[in-house]
């Protein structure tokens, strides 16, 4: 090839083309700030995936460094050491240990809270130690002055060998500045702050040849942790496995005595830079706050108060958006139905969109849910609320933790779930998410307000307790019993991997940060959308398909039985309307598998009718009443009064009334235990990885709703 | 052989100097947390149903259960 551009030019050119962006991992402490100084980097620019083989959320963020130069930022989870003890934290290791790993970083930043610093520099020191070029972003340098805490930065920043930068990530100041030093090549730090014990050279060496790795600290790890990287093979931990067996190494003892190292070097350290020169305020604010907030009696008042605002949000402000995407949804299909006909279009209306507005209604509930989660661990207080339950919780298999995707199952289970990655420990993790789709959502309410007012009379007790009302209560605390109690009987089955521990730091209360919270609210909602979203959509149309289409030519045949009918009968065009539907469904692949379901299903009290209910339920339990409505022709216009009239008249084959209060009994408990929801089985598929869980839970769940409701009914019948 | 005394030991705002931990599992995590050895240590408060507890080691707040406190053992 001829030479046409000068050779200087062309090695320019090249550059810029392939240039790559520069990987930073921001990494850090538990309340050092680490998530606001990613938000304050990445801004809206962020996206959630899953690490490679965990359920674990990886946050990557893209920062404009300056005009020409962006870098890809990688948020890690919260650890307080490179020893991870949780499932969480072991990813960390996963892709700082991998040089072959897409997401090794060329930097990282370690956040660190100035007002702690002791604590904060351990995890330093350790990644210090790995030679990856470090910065430390020194955050809430304004709590720290508040405290007393006189930092000279100078001195710190010669004695730790890497660039300091004081940020404020509440405000964005210093952020400027720190871009600035990352987007420059920085070198490797050339300061040790542990030295490999003597006796083990013989046994770095070999491991650093094996792996090739770049310093003895890395290959002091891979001793360690090997069990834990997941990128090595089985051949490469025998290797690890038969050489650890040659030394006494015992790996408790030694990280044991790596950290007191570490601290009594930090401690001298901070001598020489740091001086605290009156006694933390802070603190004690915090101190004064929590002997009211985690008092005996207040403590459990102001929390109930706190729970009781919530619900009223999420169940009375939530209505008007859902609402209005609810009629946003119609307005969009009457739109396309008025317009366009035929079966591709029915099945985009009636099995595409309404399936999209399924997923779409629950937005509101989501994002005000998490809204007042997010405000409350931003805060500070949902560490509070952790401490005053654990002992409570613990009775049952569970912890502290679990009573915030508790809590949050009473508006949806889908968010609860994913509230549970809060839970560090993994048994207890796992409990939570499967006892928590018990707790009674607020998809079931249409169907317990049918159902209550079908059966229960609207009767007052003195003046103001209302009959229906005090049902609707017992039927929440039924459910919520029979969580706990799974969660007891789970804690006796299931072998734990880790020992619980409840050892968590205390964060100083704070004004919640709010940009912190719109994007936990934006990442919240988009996770729900789209991962749970595909299932919905999928057993939308699936649900639509048996609902349209029957064995042969039967629902054809159907249709022709009611025109006669509506000749004959002179029926207006909505009655024709109503009846064809009734006897097409009835005629569908849905109707025939409700008739088959009629012999299991019969002992419960229940007919092929409620059977179809049953089955299009589970797309999501709401669907219960639009169901029934169709089945039992109710018309468009369905409110419970209309619904609860017809369900009334229904007369079984020997005349009398169909829906006895045993019958409805008998469906209201199913509808408190069976699993009846895609979104949430998708979910729980989500966060654990395995299908194992999500089909436990399908089974368990029905299980427990044939027994009860079988039981109810016999009882009552 | 007498018990020794241990955090868990403690009265609210009670202190004392941690001597050494005695559990090498849990001691980990502690030892992270900043309960070394030669540290002082304060109870500061008891959750309503008096576990889990709250202590003030290395002028920050750390709650933990009564049964990790009795790991910690004191001079």
């Amino acid at each position: 090839m001829a030479e046409l551009i000068h050779p200087e030019e062309k090695i320019e050119i090249k550059a810029a083309v392939t240039k790559p962006i520069t990987k930073i991992a921001l990494i850090g402490n538990p309340n050092s700030g680490k998530s606001s100084l990613f938000n304050q980097l990445t801004g809206l620019n962020q996206k959630v995936g899953n690490f490679p083989g965990v359920t674990v959320d990886k946050k990557t963020g893209i920062c404009q460094l300056a005009p020409q130069q962006k870098a890809r930022i990688i948020d890690l989870p919260g650890t307080y050491s490179l020893y991870p003890k949780s499932l969480d934290e072991k990813v960390i290791i996963d892709l700082l240990y991998n040089q072959q790993s897409d997401l090794y970083p060329d930097l990282v930043i370690v956040t660190a809270d100035a007002s702690n610093l002791k604590r904060n520099l351990l995890l330093f020191t350790q990644l210090v130690d790995l030679q990856i070029p470090a910065v430390l972003a020194l955050n809430m340098m304004d709590v720290a002055e508040k405290d007393g805490v006189k930092i000279n930065m100078e001195q710190l920043q010669q004695d730790l060998g890497v660039p300091i930068i004081p940020v404020n990530a509440r405000t964005g100041s210093g952020i400027a500045a720190l871009k600035i030093v990352i987007s420059q090549q920085l070198p490797v730090p050339n300061r040790a702050f542990f030295q490999i014990p003597e006796e083990f050279s013989g046994l770095i060496k070999p491991i650093r040849q094996y792996f090739n790795l770049q310093t003895d600290y890395l290959a002091w790890h891979f001793a360690h942790q090997y069990k834990n990287l997941t990128f090595l093979s089985e051949t490469d931990k025998r290797f690890l496995s038969d050489l650890l067996g040659q030394y006494s190494f015992n790996s408790n003892t030694l990280q044991a005595s790596e950290t007191i190292n570490r601290y009594t070097l930090i401690n001298e350290l901070l001598l020489d830079s740091v001086r605290v020169e009156k006694a933390d305020t802070n603190e004690k604010f915090s101190n004064r706050l929590d002997q009211i907030l985690t008092h005996k009696i207040w403590g459990y008042l102001i929390f109930f108060g706190v729970l009781f605002m919530m619900f009223q949000a999420i169940f009375a402000w939530a209505t008007y958006p859902m609402d209005l995407i609810d009629e946003g949804i119609t307005a969009i299909n009457n739109f396309i139905q008025a317009r366009f006909d035929g079966p591709l279009i029915n099945l985009l209306t009636e099995g595409v969109i309404a399936g999209l507005g399924g997923i779409l209604i629950f937005i509101p509930q989501i994002a005000l849910l998490f809204a007042f989660i997010a405000i409350l661990e931003e805060t500070g207080y949902m560490a509070r609320v952790t401490f005053m339950m654990d002992k409570i919780m613990r009775k049952f298999g569970l912890n502290g933790k679990s009573i915030v995707p508790l809590i949050s199952g009473v508006a949806c289970a889908v968010p609860a779930v994913m509230a549970a990655r809060n839970i560090d420990n993994w048994k207890d993790r796992m409990i939570t998410i499967f006892v928590t789709p018990l707790m009674s959502c607020s998809a079931r309410i249409p169907v317990y307000t049918v159902l209550i007012a079908l059966v229960v009379p609207e009767k007052y007790y003195l003046g103001f307790l209302n009959l229906q009302g005090m049902v609707l209560m017992g039927l929440y605390l039924l459910g919520f019993t029979a969580a706990v109690l799974s969660a007891w009987v789970m804690k006796l089955i299931l072998k734990a991997r880790e020992r619980s521990y409840f050892i968590m730091e205390f964060p100083v209360y704070k004004m919640p940060r709010w940009k912190n919270v719109g994007l936990t609210i934006i990442e919240k909602v988009k996770a729900f959308v789209f991962e749970a979203g595909k299932v919905i959509i999928a057993i939308s149309i699936i649900l639509w398909v048996m609902a349209s289409y029957g064995p042969g030519n039967r629902v054809a045949q159907a249709e022709q039985t009611v025109q006669q009918q509506a000749q004959q009968y002179n029926w207006t065009p909505a009655e024709t309307s109503l009846h064809l539907s009734t006897q097409k469904l009835e005629a569908s692949y849905a109707g025939v598998l409700g008739r088959a379901m009629e012999p299991v299903i019969r002992p419960l009290g229940f007919d092929w009718k409620i059977g179809i209910a049953l089955l299009t339920s589970f797309a999501a339990r709401e669907v219960f009443v639009g169901t029934i409505s169709t089945i039992y022709s109710v018309g468009d216009e369905e409110n419970i009064k209309t619904i609860k009239e017809k369900l009334l008249s229904e007369k079984d084959e020997a005349g009398q009334i169909f829906f006895t209060p045993a019958r409805a009994f008998s469906l209201l408990i199913f509808y408190v235990f069976a699993m009846q929801c895609m979104s949430t089985l998708a979910v729980v598929y989500r966060e654990t990885k395995s299908w194992k869980w999500p089909i436990m839970q399908l089974f368990y769940m029905s299980g427990l709703a044939y027994v009860c409701s079988f039981i109810v009914y016999q009882i009552f019948k | 052989m007498q018990k020794r005394k241990s955090v868990r030991d403690l009265k609210v705002g009670e202190s004392g100097t941690i001597c050494c931990l005695n559990d090498p599992e849990m001691s980990l995590k502690l030892l992270e947390m900043g309960c070394i050895p030669g540290t002082p240590v304060k109870l500061n408060s008891k959750a309503p149903l008096g576990d889990p507890i709250t202590i003030i080691v290395n002028d920050y707040t750390l709650s933990l259960r009564l049964d990790e406190a009795g790991t910690i053992l004191l001079k």
